[in-house]
């Protein structure tokens, strides 16, 4: 089901089925030129499969925004090993929600994608590592799973390509840093979600030690449209540099939050006010996040003439990410937010390294004293000095995903800790926003 | 031990679902799945999964105190989870929280006398556009009110 009213503006590539009776079914996924991309590229060679992926500009969704067909290329298909793929359906991002609905409402798109995947790299087993918290998509997901084994759409000889394919789902037990691939990777084998060393990169060492390509849930599910129609109508779909369209999950002070699916390069401006309604009781915008709580933080000055697309985030020192979109308005505490946003990495930290363990423990301790009874003005140098030196330090990106948010708001809201340093609650504590819709 | 024959189906295609000496791969989701049968990852379960799985209870004790959703003390019978992170927190999640625990007057991870409800402050739970968001067991619930938060509560006091 959809939680939110899709909008007009949104190019439906991925969603092109949401709303359909039994958008989930076999039946509806058959009828709406389901599985075609697939049969394509039985028909094709790997190569061949590989060459329009890297047409398309597909780039990993998940936050890195790897080029796709890149990475599919890097798995040594002459390997005696077997090969595998394996779904990152561990979404959890801090404003991230799309895998979710994708699943939810087609889960086939995704089978189709991985079998695609399959057929590119010679893997004959796939794992959907879904987070322990969507029980209920795991229960989809088995559902799409048995249903595509009963009629020949998985298992041996796939409707007479002669390609033999088994998927299975995994489930997660509450662990974000499961979503990074070498610890989710670790996690499927039945052990602690520990980052692994790399190189080996998983795409040659991965899940039980072979090969293994490993993408977001929205990467799979962009194959069988690149397929079907082509890697060139899907890269016209985007800007130079990435194409499709992207998963956008806008939350916080809009007035319309929902998941929206927006062509890659879709002007931020826009996609606040016409997509998302605009800014809640007509408020100012004070702090943008464009693609979950570990990318640095715009200020609203930051966010004229800024488009939705890798390049574009990154030209203004942040990152497209997952596409969690977090909306702040004027009366929102910058010092509060940036004192959750470390609790919580924080809490994931999994301790395998001193600069991540200790640098996030301390972060949490000296933003938590600031935000509740004002901190000293050395503080505010000592929270940015803390996580600079966290920033490329940590065994996995999960220090990093630390640091940059702090970072970001120690310097462009420093004003916000001066404003703390009295000794008097927060200011933004009694405002009168923090009334709940 | 003795599961459901739901359960125990669900453990056989676990165990054929991994290359072949892999089967510890199945222990994680193995442990999760008993424990929504069993309430708690209790020491005979350990033994059992460790068993199962072939590896020795400690190397299963060393895996599952990674993982938050896994317990070892048994929680309420509904278990309320309230997300206060950010996109939470911006709809007044936090609120939710404390307002739960007054009416409660239970704490972080702490069941009602009666063991028939518990409460967890957690993390992002993946449903940060429909915030604030809170889960009862594996249930969602969005847009969630005070108001709203008293009627869920209230129901599943009573509820069997």
């Amino acid at each position: 089901m959809l939680y939110n009213e899709p909008s007009p503006l949104e190019t439906r590539v991925l969603t092109r089925r949401f709303g359909l009776p039994n958008s989930a079914s076999l039946d509806t996924y058959l009828a709406t030129e389901g599985y075609q991309g697939f049969l394509k590229a039985a028909g094709m060679k790997p190569e061949e499969i590989i060459e329009e992926v890297k047409i398309s500009n597909l780039r990993g969704r998940g936050g890195a925004g790897f080029p796709a067909g890149m990475k599919w290329s890097f798995v040594p298909r002459t390997s005696p090993k077997p090969k595998y793929i394996v779904v990152n359906a561990d979404e959890s991002e801090p404003g991230t929600c799309k895998d979710r609905v994708l699943i939810e409402n087609d889960p086939h798109q995704l089978i189709e994608g991985v079998l695609i995947a399959g057929l590119a790299v010679g893997a004959h087993a796939g794992y959907i590592y879904v987070r322990g918290e969507y029980r209920y998509l795991i229960e989809i997901m088995d559902q799409a799973i048995a249903e595509a084994y009963a009629n020949g759409w998985l298992g041996k000889n796939i409707r007479g390509t002669g390609f033999d394919f088994d998927l299975y789902t995994h489930t997660g037990a509450g662990a974000y840093e499961c979503g990074e691939e070498s610890a989710l990777l670790e996690s499927l084998e039945g052990k602690r979600g520990i980052p692994r060393i790399r190189p080996p990169f998983p795409a040659v060492v991965g899940a039980f030690q072979c090969p293994t390509v490993l993408n977001n849930v929205e990467t799979f599910c962009a194959a069988p449209a690149i397929l079907r129609d082509g890697g060139a109508a899907f890269a016209a779909l985007g800007v130079p540099r990435a194409g499709g369209t992207k998963m956008i999950c806008l939350t916080g002070h809009v007035n319309k939050p929902g998941v929206y699916e927006l062509r890659m390069g879709f002007p931020v401006k826009q996609m606040i006010e016409e997509v998302g309604g605009g800014i809640r009781n007509g408020r100012k915008l004070k702090a943008f996040i464009p693609g979950g709580s570990s990318c640095p933080v715009l200020t609203a000055e930051e966010c004229e003439g800024l488009t939705m697309d890798y390049d574009a985030m990154a030209a203004r020192k942040t990152m497209l990410g997952s596409g969690g979109v977090i909306v702040m308005d004027e009366d929102t505490c910058m010092v509060k937010a940036a004192m959750r946003i470390m609790r919580f990495y924080a809490h994931e930290s999994c301790g395998w390294c001193i600069p991540c363990r200790e640098g996030t423990t301390w972060l949490r301790k000296i933003l938590v004293r600031f935000h509740e009874s004002g901190g000293t003005r050395g503080d505010i140098d000592l929270v940015g000095d803390i996580a600079r030196n966290m920033l490329g330090r940590t065994f996995c990106p999960l220090g990093d995903a630390a640091a940059m948010p702090t970072i970001s708001i120690v310097e462009k809201f420093r004003s916000e800790f001066e404003e703390h340093l009295s000794g008097r609650p927060c200011p933004y504590e009694s405002a009168s926003h923090m009334v709940t819709v | 031990m003795t599961f459901s024959p739901q359960l125990e189906a669900r453990f056989a295609k676990l165990l054929k679902s991994y290359p072949e000496g892999r089967q510890r791969a199945a222990m994680v989701p193995m442990l999760l799945y008993a424990q929504d049968e069993v309430g708690h990852i209790s020491e005979e379960l350990i033994e059992e999964v460790a068993e199962r799985v072939g590896v020795t209870a400690l190397q299963v004790n060393e895996v599952l105190s990674y993982y938050s959703m896994l317990h070892r003390k048994p929680l309420g019978k509904y278990h309320v989870q309230i997300c206060t992170n950010i996109s939470c927190l911006l709809h007044d999640g936090d609120k939710l929280w404390e307002h739960a625990c007054k009416k409660l007057g239970v704490g972080h991870k702490e069941a009602t006398g009666d063991g028939q409800i518990s409460i967890e402050e957690v993390e992002c739970i993946g449903a940060c556009s429909w915030a604030p968001a809170i889960q009862v067991n594996y249930d969602f619930h969005h847009f969630v009110t005070p108001e709203k938060l008293d009627q869920l509560l209230d129901s599943l006091r009573k509820k069997p």
